[in-house]
C-alpha cells in the first residue's frame, strides 16, 4: 500500500481532529514498556554507550592534551585541552544516545516488530508513542551525562559552578536530536536509507568544533558548521563547563527548542499517516 | 432490541483510484458472532481496520459502540480487543509482561492489569509459559497470547483478523475452543476468515465479501440452502480428460461446476448422481459425496474458489 497516497489526505484530516485523538496523556506507559524491555535485553548496549565518551576523553584529552597544552575558546579564554574537549564529548554522547534510541531502535520497532501498530490499536495516540520513546531516550541520555560529568569532576575539568547547568543543557540537546531523529526515521523504509544517518553523523561529530576551535576554518566553512545542530550543543555545554557564559547561549537554546518542535510535529504526523490512515 | 455494536452503511475505503471497500453495509448485534468471509484481497482487513478505528473511511457511515470513529477513535479503541492478521507481540518482553504492558497502554492501573493478566494466562492455557520468551512459543501459543492480550481491557467487541491462518489443525481446534468459550460468555466477535469450516464453527451470521462488495448475507445454514444443494458429488478424471468428461456430464444434478482438477455436481442426492455418471460410461479416478459447504456458496456467487 502506498504510504505517499495516504500522506496527501493526512493534513486536511488532521486539522479537523481534536488533539485528543493524537494524545491520550499516557506517554508513561510507553516509557514503562521501554524500561521493562531494557531490563531484560538491552542493558549491554546501554553500558557501551556509557564508556565510549570516557575512553575518548582519556585517550584524546589526557594523551593528546599533553602535546597540545591549552586551547583558546570562542570568547578568547585559554583552557587546558582536556577541559576544551570534555564538554564537546558530553554533547556528542547526548547526541549519540538520543540518535541511537530514536533511529535504529525506532526503525526496528516500526519495520520489523510492528510494535507501534500494536500500541496504536489501543487508546494511545501517536503523540503518546513519540513522546514516550523520546523521553525514554532522554532518560538514558541523562544517565550517561551524570556519569560523564562525575568523571569530569574527578579529573578537575569542570572549571565553573555553571557546569551544574550543563546537565539540563545536555537533556535539551538529546531531546532535539531524539525528536528529529525519530521524525527522519519514520520516513525511512530500508537499511540502506538508514546508513545515510551515519553518513551525516560522523562528519558532524568530527568537524563541529569538537576537538579544535572553530577559528581554524575559513569563514565560509565556519558558517556551514554554525548551521549544524551539534555546533550549538558543543558551544552551549562548553560555555557552561568552562564558565564562559553569555547571551549568545540563548540562541543555542532556541535552536534546540525549534528542533524539538519540528521533530515532534513531523513524528506525530507521520505516525498518524502510517498507522492511523 | 439492544442497540447494535456495529452499524456500517455504504462503507467505502479508497486508495487513490482503487476502492478496497466499495460500499458495504452490515449490522452486528451485542453478543453476536459475525464473520466476513472472502478470499485474500476482498477488503476484509481494510473493513476490520476501519471498524478498529485505525483507518479513516473515505465514504459512507460507520458507528462503533454508538460512536463515530472519525471523532472518537481513542474512546472506541479503549473498548475494543484487536487480534491482527500477523502477530505483533512484543518480542523484547516476556509472555506475562506482554499482558502487563499492553494493559498499561489503556491507562489501566497496574494492580488490576496484574490480576487480569493471571486470569487471561489461565484462559489462554499459557500459565506455565508466563516467564518464557515470546520467540520460544509455538504458532498456536503466540496466537492464544495475542487473543489474551486483546482481552486485557475487557473489551465490548473483539476483532479477529484471520485468527487461525497458518496454524496446524490441532492448534486451530484449541483456538476455536477458546473463541467458542468467549462467544458463550457473550463477547461480541467480528472475525474475518477465508476458511469456511471456521466460519461455520464460530459465526452466527456471515457476509460473503468479494472485491470490496457484499455478495450475500445470512447464517451459514441459510446461505448453503439458498445458494447450494444439500449434497455435492466431486469426481476426478485426471487433468487430461477433465474437460472432455465435463462436456458429457453437462446437465447432471441441479448444476455442475468445472474446476481445473475436478468436476462438482450439485444435487440433493449425491450417490444417485454418481450412479448416473457411471451409467453414462464414465469412470472417475476418485469420487466423493459430501455435504455442501460455504466454499460451494462462494463458488456459486463469484465463480471462483475461496483459496486459490
Amino acid at each position: 500500500m502506498s504510504a505517499e497516497r495516504v500522506d496527501e489526505s493526512a493534513p486536511a484530516a488532521a486539522t479537523q481532529r481534536p488533539v485528543r485523538s493524537l494524545y491520550a496523556g499516557n506517554a508513561r506507559s510507553v516509557m514503562f514498556r521501554g524500561w521493562r524491555a531494557t531490563r531484560s535485553t538491552n542493558w549491554l548496549v546501554m553500558l557501551s554507550g556509557f564508556f565510549e565518551p570516557i575512553f575518548y576523553l582519556l585517550s584524546m584529552g589526557i594523551g593528546l592534551g599533553a602535546l597540545v597544552g591549552t586551547v583558546t575558546t570562542t570568547s578568547g579564554e585559554e583552557v587546558p585541552y582536556a577541559a576544551f574537549i570534555a564538554p564537546a564529548l558530553l554533547a556528542v554522547a547526548a547526541m549519540n544516545g538520543a540518535i541511537y534510541d530514536s533511529t535504529w531502535n525506532v526503525f526496528f520497532k516500526m519495520q520489523f516488530a510492528k510494535l507501534y501498530e500494536g500500541m496504536l490499536a489501543t487508546s494511545l495516540g501517536p503523540l503518546d508513542v513519540a513522546l514516550g520513546e523520546i523521553l525514554l531516550a532522554l532518560l538514558r541520555g541523562a544517565l550517561y551525562a551524570i556519569g560523564f560529568m562525575f568523571v569530569m569532576q574527578v579529573l578537575g575539568l569542570n572549571l565553573s559552578w555553571w557546569a551544574l547547568l550543563a546537565l539540563p543543557a545536555v537533556l535539551l540537546i538529546a531531546f532535539g536530536f531524539a525528536s528529529v531523529g525519530m521524525a527522519i526515521t519514520s520516513y525511512m523504509k530500508t537499511f540502506q536509507q538508514m546508513d545515510w544517518i551515519n553518513f551525516v553523523m560522523l562528519p558532524m561529530f568530527l568537524f563541529s568544533a569538537t576537538f579544535y576551535p572553530l577559528s581554524v576554518y575559513p569563514q565560509y566553512i565556519q558558517w556551514v558548521i554554525q548551521a549544524l545542530p551539534l555546533w550549538h550543543g558543543v558551544e552551549l555545554v562548553r560555555g557552561l563547563t568552562t564558565g564562559d557564559v553569555g547571551p549568545i547561549m540563548l540562541v543555542h537554546v532556541l535552536y534546540y527548542l525549534v528542533m524539538i518542535a519540528i521533530g515532534l510535529a513531523f513524528t506525530t504526523k507521520r505516525l498518524r499517516a502510517l498507522f492511523l490512515d | 432490541m439492544p442497540a447494535p455494536v456495529i452499524v456500517a452503511t455504504d462503507l467505502v475505503k479508497r486508495y487513490g483510484e482503487f476502492a478496497a471497500v466499495d460500499g458495504i453495509s452490515f449490522e452486528v448485534a451485542p453478543g453476536e458472532s459475525f464473520g466476513l468471509l472472502g478470499p485474500n484481497g476482498a477488503g476484509k482487513s481494510t473493513t476490520m481496520r476501519m471498524v478498529g478505528a485505525v483507518s479513516t473511511r473515505t465514504g459512507g457511515d460507520l458507528s462503533i459502540l454508538g460512536l463515530d470513529p472519525d471523532r472518537h477513535g481513542p474512546e472506541i479503541r479503549s473498548q475494543l480487543g484487536v487480534v491482527p492478521q500477523s502477530d505483533n507481540l512484543d518480542t523484547e518482553l516476556r509472555v506475562r509482561e506482554n499482558l502487563l504492558v499492553y494493559g498499561r497502554y489503556f491507562g489501566l492501573p497496574g494492580k488490576l492489569v496484574a490480576q487480569r493478566a493471571d486470569e487471561l494466562l489461565a484462559f489462554a492455557q499459557l500459565e506455565e509459559k508466563a516467564a518464557a520468551k515470546v520467540e520460544s512459543l509455538s504458532g498456536g501459543m503466540k496466537r492464544r497470547l495475542t487473543i489474551a492480550r486483546a482481552l486485557i481491557n475487557d473489551p465490548r467487541l473483539l476483532l479477529l483478523d484471520e485468527p487461525t491462518t497458518g496454524l496446524d489443525p490441532q492448534a486451530r481446534h484449541i483456538l476455536w475452543d477458546r473463541l467458542f468459550r468467549l462467544k458463550e460468555q457473550g463477547t461480541t466477535l467480528l472475525l474475518t476468515t477465508h476458511y469456511m469450516d471456521e466460519a461455520e464453527q464460530l459465526c452466527d451470521r456471515i457476509v460473503v465479501v468479494d472485491e470490496g462488495s457484499i455478495m450475500a448475507e445470512g447464517t451459514p445454514a441459510e446461505l448453503i440452502r439458498r445458494y447450494s444443494s444439500r449434497e455435492v458429488l466431486e469426481v476426478r478424471f485426471g487433468s487430461d480428460r477433465n474437460a472432455e468428461a465435463a462436456e458429457r456430464l453437462a446437465g447432471l444434478g441441479d448444476r455442475t461446476e468445472v474446476l481445473p482438477d475436478r468436476i462438482l455436481i450439485y444435487s440433493a442426492d449425491g450417490e444417485a448422481e454418481l450412479e448416473r455418471v457411471i451409467d453414462a460410461g464414465l469412470h472417475p479416478i476418485t469420487s466423493l459425496v459430501r455435504r455442501s459447504s460455504l466454499e460451494d456458496v462462494f463458488l456459486r456467487l463469484t465463480g471462483r474458489s475461496l483459496i486459490e
